[in-house]
């Protein structure tokens, strides 16, 4: 017994083995804060470069709509109103379509394999660059749609909201392409949280009477309520975020209307024509707008994770 | 007794009826501009491929009839993806090893799991913007501005999250009998994780990961002002440190320009991109799905 003990005690881990254990640990600490110190990184330089504009304007920036660099001028209120505006109605049209769709691939209406591919064939979609999207856009969704324009504004032109006259690139078609790109990401959210509603519910709906859209309204839609919204703020957040598509269709004028068939701007798409080439305190009215569009969507992101933390399925 | 019987007028069944068809038409309306859209990218982008393609340079647009091809666009992607890479693997996969291995939930570690879904969600522009402030108006990397060098570390961003947490959930899924065992037969912390449950969990981690590189191939908007575009073949190492082209870029670029030339070279650029991004995520795909078989043997 004695001799088996000092055989343990002798057989210690050589000095150089612990240290690399413990270098190894720290190396994996020290990568891991590498994500706190970029996202502080992005607040902080985004923060200071707009510290000029912010300090000459104040809040009025965010309310006013002139956007001059020859008069040293700038205010970025149509910017803020189309990123809201491409944003909501995008979402608007997007949850019916991704939650119906969702339901409709998680019902057993048609065989299990036809329903796996389109599952499989939406998610695919989610990986299609936004640049391509905002090229197809150019040069086939804005001539099928000129029509379609044409007749919206002849009859419902006093409605505010379609008062111009369509010429080419606007808002409208920004938001079409939005909700090309939302789809996938709320359909397959919604599905997966369909899915993990235990399948007892539905036969407990089904055992006392329910019929079939009975039980998905009230007892399997409420289930998955959370993860669909957590999805849609997903989708919200890449919505305000979202560049290139809208970009290359929504026409980039700062002229402010309140119509969609006109012309529009979103921060992102501000952001992405002139940064390029601007100087001097355009750079930092700049900063200053893509520092509100980075407290948006961090807003919205953040609310997303609360919201999953705090309503996560307890079945 | 008829009350047994499907009553097909009852108000439940036709609502029933109703909603089902509601859903098939969302189904339709969603899925058909969709299946509309990855055929047209792929026929009118397709038609355009032609060798030269790949291997001229792009000319000025202008009112030449021949827009030459997009090789500096092509090797441009491929060098700003690479340099994303290697940003991005290691320190997302050695922060995915402490969240996994070493965290045990507290505060630090709970912390950086928010970060990491914060991150993901901060717009892509954002990363371009930061590195812009960072790198390009300050041409810290020896006096250059907008060079290729910049565009990678821009990608390196949006990729990081997608990294870690593909790591963190590959390692967190490896049982812990398999860490037991072997710190049980004496093997040190580090040996455990590189010799047991790194390798066990590397397909799902390489699947992940590969998906985050397709997924940064297609950004654009990081790239318009921290690598901007150019013209002229890539010849050497020192080319990392001036203006570097690339497909999503290309697209962008020729795209808004009003002649017919640029633009059928913006759908070939686009084909070859959707072909790659959708082959690779196909690929890992078919090999996710092979290594669930397996498992179950």
């Amino acid at each position: 017994m004695e001799e088996k003990l000092t055989l343990f005690k002798n057989r210690k881990r050589f000095g150089i083995e612990k240290n690399i254990d413990i270098i190894f640990k720290n190396t994996a600490l020290v990568l891991s804060s590498f994500v706190a110190i970029i996202l502080l990184g992005i607040i902080l330089v985004v923060f200071f470069q707009s510290f000029e504009s912010f300090s000459r304007y104040g809040l009025k920036f965010l309310v006013t709509s002139e956007w001059n660099p020859v008069k040293d001028e700038y205010g970025a209120f149509t910017a803020i109103y189309g990123t809201l505006v491409t944003s909501f109605l995008s979402l608007l049209i997007t949850i019916p379509l991704g939650v119906g769709t969702a339901i409709f691939i998680t019902e057993d209406f048609v065989p299990k394999i036809v329903r796996e591919i389109i599952g499989s064939f939406v998610e695919l979609l989610a990986a299609i660059p936004s640049v391509v999207l905002g090229l197809w856009a150019i040069f086939v969704m804005e001539p099928f749609f000129r029509a379609f324009f044409v007749f919206l504004h002849n009859f419902f032109g006093w409605i505010p909201l379609f008062s111009t006259e369509p010429t080419g690139r606007n808002s409208l078609l920004a938001i079409l392409i939005l909700v090309v790109m939302l789809l996938p990401i709320v359909t397959s959210i919604a599905r997966d949280s369909l899915n993990q509603v235990p399948k007892k519910l539905r036969n407990a709906a089904y055992g006392i009477g329910a019929s079939r859209w009975k039980t998905i309204f009230s007892v399997i839609l409420p289930a998955a309520l959370s993860g669909i919204m957590a999805g849609v703020l997903l989708a919200l957040g890449r919505a305000m975020g979202e560049t290139m598509a809208v970009t290359m269709i929504i026409g980039n004028s700062n002229a402010f209307s309140w119509s969609l068939l006109s012309p529009g701007y979103t921060i992102s798409s501000m952001l992405a024509n002139q940064f390029g080439e601007a100087d001097g305190s355009q750079v930092s009215s700049l900063f200053y707008a893509a520092f509100v569009l980075m407290i948006l969507s961090l807003v919205v992101n953040i609310f997303a994770q609360w919201l999953v933390k705090k309503f996560s399925l307890k079945y | 007794m008829n009350s047994l019987y499907y009553q097909k007028r009852l108000s439940r069944n036709i609502g029933d009826k109703f909603f089902t068809s509601l859903s098939v038409i969302c189904a339709l309306i969603a899925i058909l501009p969709l299946i509309f859209l990855v055929t047209y990218i792929l026929i009118k982008g397709g038609s355009q491929i032609t060798p030269d393609l790949f291997t001229l340079e792009p000319n000025p647009p202008g009112d030449d009839l021949d827009a030459g091809g997009i090789n500096p666009a092509l090797i441009g992607t491929l060098i700003i993806t690479t340099i994303a890479s290697i940003i991005a693997i290691p320190v997302g996969v050695g922060g995915g090893i402490y969240l996994a291995e070493y965290s045990k939930g507290g505060a630090f570690s709970r912390f950086i799991r928010f970060g990491v879904n914060v991150l993901a969600g901060v717009p892509s522009i954002i990363a371009g913007v930061f590195i812009y402030a960072l790198i390009v108006s300050t041409k810290i990397l020896f006096g250059s501005m907008y060079s290729g060098l910049a565009g990678g570390m821009a990608l390196s961003i949006l990729m990081l999250p997608t990294v870690i947490k593909t790591t963190d959930e590959g390692l967190k899924l490896v049982p812990n009998e398999l860490r037991y065992a072997s710190l049980g037969v004496g093997a040190s912390m580090y040996t455990t994780i590189l010799k047991v449950t790194l390798p066990s969990a590397f397909r799902s981690i390489a699947t992940g990961v590969v998906l985050g590189i397709a997924r940064a191939a297609g950004e654009t908007a990081p790239l318009i002002f921290t690598a901007l575009f150019s013209y002229y073949y890539i010849t050497g190492f020192g080319d990392l440190f001036y203006e570097m082209g690339s497909l999503a870029v290309l697209i962008y670029n020729f795209a808004l320009e009003p002649y017919d030339a640029q633009n059928k070279l913006a759908w070939a650029a686009s084909f070859i991109l959707v072909l790659s991004i959708l082959s690779v995520n196909i690929f890992s795909r078919i090999l996710a799905a092979f290594n669930e078989k397996t498992k179950r043997l």
